[in-house]
């Protein structure tokens, strides 16, 4: 058995749910008789891990730091394995521009964007861009903050007047951001599992909100506000399809280990692929464990497997 | 083996039961939850809020009070009296509308405010906050109307949406709640067949809008009470903090205690930590209320009721607040003084003459959850406005807490919050063409110019679809 530190908390905005996750991870692995060293990231990291390394360390930060490579990339220095994605998958998908760039280049249907930084429009004028953009993606425009792992941020543009709020909004988030194409339809979550024979899709999650016209950050981790069907109920074909554009975004990015792709179905039945989750939430109320536990395998199990993922991974050259 | 119950050997407890994991359980529990848990606004403010607590953070998000100032040999003197003459006492449940002794230190907080009381008109709570839970609990049923100000006391809100009651909210302008508007509404409700249990107001530096009710809104609102027959109830924790002026009198005071339910609170003028306040109601509404009192926690801690007794007996209750009141002054002279030097010519705040808050509200197209996020890149933090009201307006307004940090703090803080607002005006003004708005340079000018800030005029504002789809 090994010893085992459980990365989480952190400073990201996520930090919550973070620390939900990683609890949760603790107990599994303790269950799975692993002696489970608890970190809760801050300055102390490198000193925590340098005095007593531990054999693995499970990632069970979201977002900002943990989710982005800047973690993984200190572990990389300390020369411990670690679960899920390596340094570079982890900066493709927490940069929603970028990751939409390689799927374009990739022939995986993603909804139709343009990004900014802030400086374009402060110091290029690329609001006079903003016009021909409303023109091309037409009504209601999403606008989001390119690195912001969750909803937060994310606004809904329904006429050329609310734009520039919106950047103003997302702006607070990130330095860049990106309008996008609004994709109404049925909101579809595919998440990816390593293993022997390769990475396999779970069983698609369907989020159907509750309340709200959308599904937000709110009803992402409150139970009872969302309800998730698993599996989701689709028309014929729209499974596999679903699981093939999952496994190709994540091939694409890179992703190792486990991760999670987030897709909409319009309704005439096209799928778009919107992200990918280096490290999906794995609290309660997440759409990974739940996808897994639709395919038969428990939680335990599946940190388990994440946690053999990280050891068999060759170290990078 | 374990020990049979008795034994002196403390028990280690159990092993952890296996956390629950599967998803399905998920959806087991959710099936239990009361519908009314559903209302509850939750997880996403509430976890960036946590990131406020670092410790580079300058939080002007609180509201607490300075606790630091309070004498340690007081607090020394205060526990060894209890221990020398009311050790079993303190140790003991107590009844539940609370101990006399405890009531004549109320009666006499209550008479520095002009305010007579009997024992027989009062409850000691769990802090003011349970008051609010207790009224909210003996007069609603899901779906009747309580009547609160715009914005109201955040923490009022998760407890109305607990009870499921409907939040009507009346604008405020420099004089408080406007009575003329409430009157309008009552009108129109009573057109629509509903009547509003009770009107809850802050009268006093409101929080969050830090503005006080003038006497003249005093007197109508306890007449309009009265002609209409609806309860008020009047949440006073800041009254005595007053850095200037006279007070205006209670609606406590006014009314006789017929239609107006006074909430009280040692919170602000002792310590939040002892967890002490009460509430003076008409005595059908207090049985009803001492019932959902019993049901709640029994009484309230006996020790906290009995040190309440012994520091009015040793300590200086009055001259401790006079120093509270010394030291909020000066700092919320530092904010008013930081806001005309740092925040921009469009922004407008409240100018509180005592309580712990300042109510600032920017252009309606700068959302405060966003900015939010965008501070705490720069470690400050304050509270945005949409949880001071029900029905998604306050999204362009703040509350800035002055109590809970020392002056160069306040400077620091808002001079960070002064900037950040001023790089998305800059942008707004770019992505719009408005370029004249944003002269940072000009901004400075003009609010030197114009020293102390502006009474705001709360206004409505329509709300605005927010948050997209996509996962």
């Amino acid at each position: 058995m090994s010893r085992v530190a459980v990365l989480k908390g952190g400073r990201s905005l996520e930090r919550q749910v973070s620390l939900r996750s990683g609890a949760r991870v603790e107990d599994a692995l303790e269950r799975l008789g692993h002696d489970v060293v608890s970190i809760d990231v801050g300055v102390d990291l490198i000193e925590r891990l340098r005095a007593e390394p531990p054999d693995v360390c499970f990632v069970a930060l979201h977002g900002r730091d943990g989710e982005d490579g800047t973690v993984q990339e200190l572990l990389e220095i300390l020369d411990l394995p670690y679960t899920g994605s390596g340094v570079p998958a982890c900066a493709r998908a927490m940069d929603k521009v970028l990751t939409k760039h390689m799927l374009v280049e990739a022939g995986i249907p993603t909804p139709e964007f343009f990004a900014f930084t802030q400086m374009a429009f402060r110091e290029l004028g690329a609001a006079e861009t903003l016009p021909t953009i409303e023109e091309r993606l037409d009504f209601p425009i999403v606008v989001k903050p390119s690195s912001q792992g969750s909803a937060l941020g994310i606004k809904f543009a329904r006429a050329a007047g609310d734009v520039p709020a919106a950047l103003v909004s997302a702006f607070s988030y990130d330095a860049r951001v990106l309008l996008e194409r609004h994709v109404k339809g049925r909101d579809l979550a595919v998440s990816v599992l390593g293993g022997d024979g390769g990475p396999r899709a779970l069983p698609v999650v369907e989020a159907v909100p509750r309340e709200e016209d959308f599904y937000d950050f709110e009803a992402r981790y409150a139970i009872g506000r969302t309800e998730f069907v698993c599996p989701a109920d689709l028309p014929e074909g729209v499974s596999e399809r679903a699981a093939e554009l999952a496994l190709a975004t994540y091939d694409t990015l890179g992703l190792y280990g486990f991760g999670r792709v987030d897709l909409m179905l319009d309704e005439a039945g096209e799928l778009y692929v919107l992200e990918a989750n280096p490290i999906p939430g794995l609290t309660d109320t997440s759409l990974l464990p739940m996808a897994a536990e639709a395919a038969d395998i428990g939680f335990d199990e599946l940190i388990g497997q994440i946690l053999e993922l990280a050891l068999a991974r060759a170290p990078r050259v | 083996m374990r020990p049979a119950p008795g034994e002196d050997d403390f028990v280690s407890p159990e092993p952890r039961p296996p956390a629950r994991s599967t998803s399905r359980d998920l959806e087991r529990y959710a099936g239990l939850f009361a519908s009314r848990t559903k209302v509850m606004k939750s997880s996403a403010m509430r976890d960036i809020m946590a990131v406020t607590a670092r410790p580079e953070v300058i939080s002007l998000a609180g509201g607490l009070p300075d606790t630091s100032s309070f004498p340690p040999e007081t607090f020394a003197a205060v526990t060894a009296r209890i221990a020398e003459q009311s050790c079993a006492k303190a140790l003991q449940y107590g009844p539940t509308e609370g101990l006399p002794e405890t009531k004549d230190c109320i009666a006499e907080v209550m008479a520095a405010e002009g305010m007579r009381v009997d024992h027989d008109d009062l409850i000691v709570t769990t802090g003011g906050q349970q008051v609010i839970d207790l009224v909210t609990k003996t007069l609603i049923d899901p779906g009747d109307v309580i009547v609160a100000e715009g914005p109201t006391y955040p923490g009022a809100v998760p407890v109305f949406h607990a009870y499921q009651a409907d939040v009507v909210q009346i604008d405020m302008d420099g004089e408080g709640m406007r009575v003329d508007l409430l009157e309008e509404r009552l009108d129109q409700l009573d057109r629509e067949g509903r009547k509003p249990k009770f009107i809850y107001t802050v009268p006093s530096f409101q929080n969050p809008a830090g503005v006080t009710m003038s006497l003249p809104r005093r007197k109508r609102l306890v007449e309009v009470a009265a002609e209409r027959e609806l309860l008020v109830l009047e949440d006073n924790p800041y009254g005595l903090l007053r850095y200037e002026g006279e007070p205006p009198e209670p609606l406590y005071a006014l009314d006789g205690g017929v239609y107006v339910m006074y909430l009280g609170t040692f919170s602000k003028i002792l310590s939040p930590g002892i967890r002490l306040g009460w509430v003076a109601a008409p005595p059908p509404v207090l049985e009803k209320i001492n019932l959902g009192k019993q049901e709640a926690d029994l009484c309230t801690s006996t020790l906290s009721q009995l040190m309440v007794q012994a520091y009015f007996e040793i300590g200086d209750w009055r001259g401790y607040v006079r120093s509270l009141t010394a030291i909020y002054r000066s700092r919320r002279d530092a904010m008013l003084d930081a806001l005309a030097d740092y925040f921009p010519p469009q922004a407008e705040w409240t100018r509180p003459g005592g309580g712990l808050f300042i109510w600032a509200t920017l252009p309606d197209f700068i959302d405060t959850d966003d900015l939010l996020v965008r501070a705490l890149r720069d470690n400050v933090a304050f509270v945005p406005g949409s949880g001071a009201y029900l029905d998604g307006r306050g999204h362009s307004s703040m509350r800035l807490n002055f109590s809970g940090s020392d002056e160069e703090r306040i400077r620091e803080g808002v001079r960070r919050i002064g900037e950040a607002i001023k790089e998305q005006l800059e942008l707004y003004g770019t992505l719009t063409g408005e370029h004249e708005a944003v002269r940072v340079e000009h901004a400075d000018e003009a609010a030197t110019e114009e020293p102390g800030g502006r009474v705001v005029e709360l206004r409505k504002r329509e709300g605005r679809p927010r948050r997209a789809g996509g996962a």
